[in-house]
């Protein structure tokens, strides 16, 4: 382990804020995610994108060890995630949580801090100070004292966004973040993000708009199930490399992948 | 009937029993997992047996111990047939549950033999009889029960202050917990060991079968009331006083008045914070069923009112008058409707009656004025950007006049006309 982990030092750049060597994931014995290999550089604004089911989810999921990994290797600024967790902030999908809970939107931020404030510590007044200013950072601080489910859909995605700023990490994971959001809410995030940007953090989001990311993004990795390729948007952003990308799976894999799962299942 | 300290401290030992179920119930509740309570609860009943046929005796820590260990062993085991065997969360509680509590009337028939507890009182509970079994503490001669359900309040209360924030992350987001490093499953066990300890404290005075009222009842009302975290678990407490306290007055007084003699207090605590949930899910100002229906109602007035004005200005504008009209037939709605509306709008100010006409005043002419502004605006604005007939284009402001702000009308643009040709009043603020 400890031999494959110098490995990784040495192939992969050490400047990177992400790196991810030969990851494989997989849902009950199927692939998900096959051999990804990858450096996501520091200080960028990264897409994910590519056809539902390639896992782009899945691929920060795994980063953030949220899905067991089969095989691979991930590194955070060089080191394990786990070490990392300060430095790294998270937005999940926002299906993925019951906006009906009982508690109102400067509740959801402050979460933000947990970490930061540590096991069994109460919440403290200057916590409360971070999270409202993460909240003004999207436009949301008349909200605060808001019930989470008297939200639209786009403000609940501008707390979640806020809840991450509180974290105040170095990168950031957001997974679909404007998902079916109104134009003011994209217009924020997109501001947020640049701000990010500007201020030297690294920001990895998974995106389905394939007309904004010329626009919003520096870097893009096309996934299906392996990465079809990655770099700056400039670069690997083509009509080929979308075709790759949406073109149907990569036949072969798929089939391969299947039988193995029915042969492990027969063992 | 005569109050008795016996009635006081059966009030007392009710009390901090459901105050103490309350706690971890309100977690449960907003986990949405409330069938694992039941489960757990039910199912401590074989480790109390285990620990009576093991220790000969009823030593609590034994109890607490075999209780907490099968408590955990449920948990673990609804978890691991539901992830490796496919079987869906309901389906795999089920099967441990009921195997398990099965297992436990077996083994508790056989602890029967050995030592003195009557299963009876295991499975219903004997809050009646729990003063006469006293300890002292100090000089003090106090119930038994009232102290073991006291300590467990006393416990579970500490836990959930010092992992406040803890168990309030990983029941909203455990994703996000996980990244942060508080994991959730740590807090899931801590719960479900918290249920189980607390089903043991509360088994000899509900009655294993009747926890789960207790854990579940009071705080899915107080889910009901409030939208506050910390504060739903000070208002569920506060209902399972009422309903420990309302049981057992209801279960010696309401028998005798129908010829019988008094019944289970157990019994009568579920029943009535039964019913204090039903009230709850009726009348909770927020998400009642009864204010739902008459926030429903009051738009309902709302739109007539608007109706009635949009239609005397319409009339004015065609300087027809009023006498013959009737609101009811021309804008279909029942007469009373009609009746209690125009008492609404003459109290406003709105309207005046000049025998036998309805009149606007200048202030109900301002707000007609409005409201008919909107309705030809969105008219022009629909056939301007989805074109249709005329008669949909009508039913479609006739909905959206009633909703919108003076904002959305500078948004909606300005016409001097709408599709039909009518001239569309003009804005205030010109």
């Amino acid at each position: 382990m400890t031999q494959r982990a110098s490995q990784l030092g040495s192939e992969h750049s050490p400047h990177a804020a992400v790196s991810v060597h030969d990851l494989t994931v997989a849902y009950h014995r199927k692939p998900v995610l096959w051999d990804v290999d990858l450096d996501i550089p520091s200080g960028k604004l990264v897409a994910i994108v590519g056809p539902n089911g390639a896992g782009k989810s899945t691929l920060i999921k795994a980063v953030m060890e949220l899905v067991p990994k089969a095989s691979g290797l991930i590194s955070i600024y060089g080191k394990q995630f786990r070490k990392q967790r300060h430095r790294v902030a998270y937005v999940p999908q926002r299906e993925s949580v019951d906006w009906d809970f009982p508690i109102d939107a400067i509740g959801v931020v402050s979460m933000g801090r947990y970490r930061k404030i540590g096991w069994c510590r109460p919440v403290r007044s200057q916590d409360k100070r971070l999270a409202m200013d993460a909240l003004k950072r999207v436009g949301m601080e008349e909200y605060a004292d808001r019930q989470i489910s008297q939200l639209s859909g786009g403000q609940q995605q501008r707390v979640f966004l806020a809840r991450a700023l509180a974290q105040d990490a170095d990168i950031y994971f957001m997974d679909e973040p404007f998902a079916s959001v109104d134009a003011a809410t994209e217009r924020a995030i997109v501001h947020v993000l640049r701000d990010l940007r500007s201020s030297g953090k690294t920001v990895i989001v998974v995106h389905h708009d394939l007309q904004t990311v010329s626009d919003y993004f520096d870097h893009v990795i096309m996934l299906n199930m392996r990465v079809v390729a990655h770099g700056t948007v400039e670069e690997v952003f083509t009509n080929e490399n979308l075709r790759k990308t949406y073109g149907g799976r990569l036949t072969l894999l798929d089939e391969a992948a299947g039988l193995l799962a029915r042969q492990s299942s027969k063992v | 009937m005569i109050w008795t300290p016996i009635d006081t401290w059966i009030c007392v030992i009710a009390s901090l029993c459901a105050a103490a179920c309350v706690l971890p119930g309100c977690i449960l509740v907003l986990r949405r997992m409330s069938l694992m309570g039941d489960a757990i609860s039910h199912t401590v009943l074989p480790g109390i047996a285990i620990a009576f046929l093991v220790t000969g005796s009823r030593e609590p820590t034994a109890m607490l111990i075999g209780a907490v260990i099968i408590g955990l062993l449920t948990a673990f085991l609804v978890q691991a047939i539901e992830t490796l065997g496919k079987i869906e969360t309901g389906a795999a509680i089920g099967i441990v549950f009921t195997v398990l509590f099965a297992a436990g009337l077996v083994l508790m028939r056989q602890a029967v033999d050995h030592v003195d507890i009557d299963p009876d009182c295991v499975l219903y509970g004997a809050v009646e009889f729990a003063y006469f079994d006293q300890i002292t503490i100090g000089s003090w001669a106090v119930p038994r029960a009232a102290v073991v359900n006291g300590v467990a309040l006393i416990a579970n209360a500490i836990i959930i202050l010092i992992f406040y924030k803890e168990f309030k992350i990983t029941s909203f987001d455990s994703a996000l917990a996980m990244t942060q490093g508080i994991r959730p499953s740590t807090m899931h066990y801590l719960l479900m060991t918290m249920t189980a300890a607390t089903a043991v404290a509360a088994f000899e005075t509900v009655g294993s079968i009747l926890v789960i009222a207790m854990l579940i009842v009071p705080a899915s009302a107080a889910y009901l009331l409030t939208d506050k975290y910390g504060a739903m678990f000070l208002i569920a407490i506060a209902i399972a006083i009422v309903g420990s306290i309302g049981g057992h007055i209801s279960a010696v007084t309401i028998p005798p008045v129908f010829g019988f003699s008094g019944t289970s207090t157990a019994g009568a605590m579920a029943v009535v914070v039964g019913f204090l949930f039903f009230l709850t899910w009726i009348f909770s100002p927020k998400h009642g069923v009864w204010s739902a229906a008459m926030r429903r109602k009051r738009v309902q007035q709302d739109i007539i009112r608007e109706d009635i004005l949009g239609l005397l200005w319409r009339l004015e504008e065609r300087s027809r008058e009023n006498s013959d009209i009737s609101f009811e037939n021309a804008l279909c709605i029942p007469k009373r409707s009609v009746k209690r509306a125009i008492r609404h709008l003459q109290k406003l100010g709105n309207i005046c009656l000049e025998y036998p006409l309805w009149r606007l005043t200048e202030q109900g002419r301002k707000e007609a004025a409005l409201i008919v502004r909107s309705h030809r605006l969105w008219e022009t604005y629909l056939d301007k950007h989805f074109p249709q007939d005329v008669y949909q284009l009508h039913q479609s402001a006739e909905r959206l006049e009633h909703v919108t702000s003076t904002q959305m009308q500078s948004r909606l643009g300005d016409a001097e006309k709408d599709p039909h040709g009518s001239k569309v009043p003009p804005s205030p603020d010109n």
